[in-house]
């Protein structure tokens, strides 16, 4: 896809113009953040998993090369096919030999972030394959012509009139009168739509939640049942999923199956979680005749070692986008390619380069809800900070804010020196404040005071008050 | 060269080892070997009656319904009495399930059981649970003619009888009994845990039954008390 991350600044103001976003956004605020907390406080143990589930990732991440080829050893035990690809462009080239060799012409595909990040709709557009999304949120989106704002609600920016009108553009062989007022009649006609496609496809592509060396599966959960439908009707299984999915064995995916769905919907257990082993049984009456394992590296082989490493622990459940206040300000098609929040923040700029994504970190408030809620306990503020220095470094950041950094880093070394600059500018800045004690226009600030007015300080600076309060304190213990 | 070895070197050349290292290759060995259980919620681990009585709170909890049968020969009757109260038509999807084949189906006037795996126009599908896990009311399902995947998905009625006796805790519990019956490291082609009826929240956080899966979960517990 359209990499427009260098066009955050803009992307953001557009997105806060646009009413529709913007009552849509809504729910995001309102729906993930009980349903979470509810879940995580009905479980006493939810800490504990929480830890056991970064231990799990940590100890796999650190023997990545020997868990991928025992993980490889046993789907070929199965009867399964594994391909290695080292970009995104190797990846397609794959999943296109496998489609042609049966023909295919068709492919329905469950719902999977990393078949976005590679762009596969589009290539096989090109290519004369028709992609079909059969996740309700990833249909809507689909025709449309949009990319998911969100990783596990890929149609969360859209409002339930956006929908109806989509559908009555496309499904026009059906009757114009008929009644899509209701959301659940708007997903009745989606599953009349899609369930003939599950039959006509020839392939169906899904991503994975987990890869289990153990046993050689992929795991997949959902709510809806397409990735089920996508997996066992066609004739041919792709799974498409990047080398850091790998866990050791079906107990390790256990534990992190506990943390994963409280921390994404607020459900005990998705509907379905669904372990897949290698193609059919000859004895089998129904499932896939092949089973292709796509492996992808695409950049996470240069992460480890580094201080993005953690990053890899991710498991994709978007409570740090749901608990985002620039995630809920903006939405996610802001963030300008494939993941959005704060794990799009880090995770962006690893695969697509600071120099592209360089925004994505700096648009945060360091509030931390994000590290907080992570069930894998990724330290995602620490890492924005990292790109920063990373950006700072390459001076890719613009003028006014480098001199801005600079003037105060000299004035930070020399306290005395600060003390006195402050002593000056803080009254003077507050006797400007006036009676409202706020600015409605300062210079440098416009950024800040297009949007909203700048409290004035206090008429004592902080060092100053804190002196005073010391004092008071020595003055009551004597 | 491959793919495959360019992705294994950066690998090992980002975590600054080497494919010799015997010591790591033990330690993984040995965690596939042993595949340790983690944390294991206190939640399932109860005396049976009330395990059972767990599992059938958590699964209405995500809107499956319950009904609760003496004994296998049951099944039939309580099968059609759900068909009647839903105005289904007399007919279910059924694998070849030696423990469902043992019901007296022929006992129910003119219910119609059909085998083998599902078609689009079935709306009724009837499995038998290989587990239940009373920790998050889940059933466990594998494919094989016993029980067919596709009876799990495309009917828009799923009943899925489960055995009280095979109701466990935890998920981990299943998984071994899994691992007992296929051996060790080796899994049926699909393993479908299953926690309520099918559902999807994509259209403004509405949440709504029946996306691509089934519309309706009945679960019918044997020896339920």
């Amino acid at each position: 896809m359209q990499i427009s991350s260098p066009a955050f600044k803009t992307n953001a103001r557009g997105a806060l113009a646009d009413p529709h976003l913007q009552e849509a956004l809504g729910h995001v605020r309102s729906g993930f953040i009980d349903k979470r907390q509810k879940a995580v406080d009905a479980l006493p143990e939810f800490d504990a998993l929480r830890e056991s589930a970064r231990a799990i990732k940590d100890h796999t991440l650190a023997h990545l090369d020997l868990y991928l080829e025992a993980y490889e050893e046993k789907v070929k035990a199965s009867g399964g096919h594994v391909h290695w690809a080292e970009t995104a462009a190797d990846a397609r080239s794959v999943i296109l030999d496998i489609c042609r060799a049966v023909g295919a012409r068709t492919v329905t595909k469950g719902k999977s972030m990393i078949t976005e990040e590679i762009g596969l709709n589009e290539f096989f557009e090109k290519e004369g394959i028709r992609p079909v999304e059969t996740d309700l949120g990833e249909y809507i989106i689909q025709l449309r012509g949009e990319h998911p704002s969100h990783i596990i609600a890929p149609a969360v920016h859209l409002t339930r009139d956006q929908v109806e009108a989509d559908f009555r553009r496309a499904h026009n062989h059906l009757p114009p009168t008929r009644d899509l007022t209701e959301p659940a009649s708007l997903l009745s006609e989606a599953r009349e739509v899609l369930r003939a496609q599950y039959f006509a496809a020839d392939v169906g592509i899904t991503g994975a939640n987990f890869l289990v060396a153990e046993t050689g599966s992929s795991i997949i959960v959902t709510n809806e049942g397409n990735g089920d439908l996508t997996q066992i009707l066609p004739r041919v299984h792709i799974v498409v999923a990047s080398i850091e999915k790998i866990v050791p064995t079906l107990a390790d995916a256990s534990q992190i199956l506990r943390v994963l769905a409280r921390s994404a919907t607020g459900q005990e257990m998705s509907v379905y979680t669904t372990v897949s082993t290698g193609p059919r049984r000859p004895e089998d009456p129904d499932g896939p005749d092949e089973y292709h394992v796509v492996l992808l590296d695409n950049g996470r082989s240069s992460m480890l070692g580094t201080e993005f490493q953690d990053m890899l622990r991710c498991i994709r459940c978007g409570a740090c986008m749901n608990h985002c206040p620039i995630y809920h300000a903006v939405g996610g098609h802001a963030y300008g390619w494939v993941y959005p929040g704060p794990m799009g923040a880090v995770l962006t700029p690893s695969l697509i380069g600071v120099d592209k994504a360089g925004h994505l970190p700096n648009a945060s408030t360091f509030c931390g809800r994000c590290e907080a809620v992570c069930p894998m306990h990724i330290p995602l503020p620490k890492m924005m900070r990292h790109w920063r220095e990373r950006e700072f470094a390459r001076g890719l950041n613009p003028a006014t804010q480098r001199y801005g950094l600079k003037a105060w880093a000299f004035f930070a070394r020399r306290p005395r020196l600060y003390r006195l600059a402050a002593s000056f500018a803080i009254p003077a800045l507050s006797a400007f404040g006036g009676a409202r004690r706020r600015f409605r226009y300062l210079p440098f600030a416009g950024g800040w005071t297009r949007h909203r007015d700048l409290p004035a300080p206090e008429s004592r600076t902080f060092l100053q008050q804190w002196r005073d309060r010391e004092t008071r304190k020595q003055e009551a213990r004597t | 060269m491959s793919a495959r070895e360019a992705i294994l070197n950066k690998v090992r050349s980002s975590l600054g080892t080497a494919p010799s290292d015997a010591a790591r290759a033990e330690t993984v060995a040995k965690r596939l070997a042993d595949a340790p259980a983690g944390v294991i919620p206190a939640r399932g681990q109860l005396a049976d009656k009330e395990r059972v009585a767990l599992f059938c709170e958590m699964a209405e909890k995500v809107s499956a319904t319950i009904d609760r049968v003496k004994k296998p020969a049951d099944v039939p009757k309580a099968v059609s009495t759900y068909l009647r109260a839903r105005n289904l038509p007399a007919s279910v999807r059924m694998g070849a399930d030696e423990r469902l084949r043992a019901m007296p189906w022929s006992g129910v006037k003119s219910l119609e059981v059909k085998s083998g795996r599902a078609d689009p126009e079935d709306e009724v599908g009837v499995s038998h649970a290989l587990a239940g896990v009373a920790e998050s009311g889940t059933i466990a399902l594998h494919s094989g003619t016993d029980n067919p995947t596709t009876v799990n998905f495309l009917p828009e009625h799923h009943i899925v009888v489960v055995d009280a006796k095979d109701i466990a805790g935890d998920l981990e519990t299943v998984l071994s009994g899994l691992r007992q019956r296929f051996g060790k490291g080796k899994m049926p082609r699909t393993l479908n845990l299953i926690t309520g009826p099918s559902r999807s929240a994509d259209i403004q956080q509405t949440l709504l039954l029946g996306a691509h899966g089934p519309r309706a979960l009945h679960l019918i517990v044997i020896n339920g008390g």
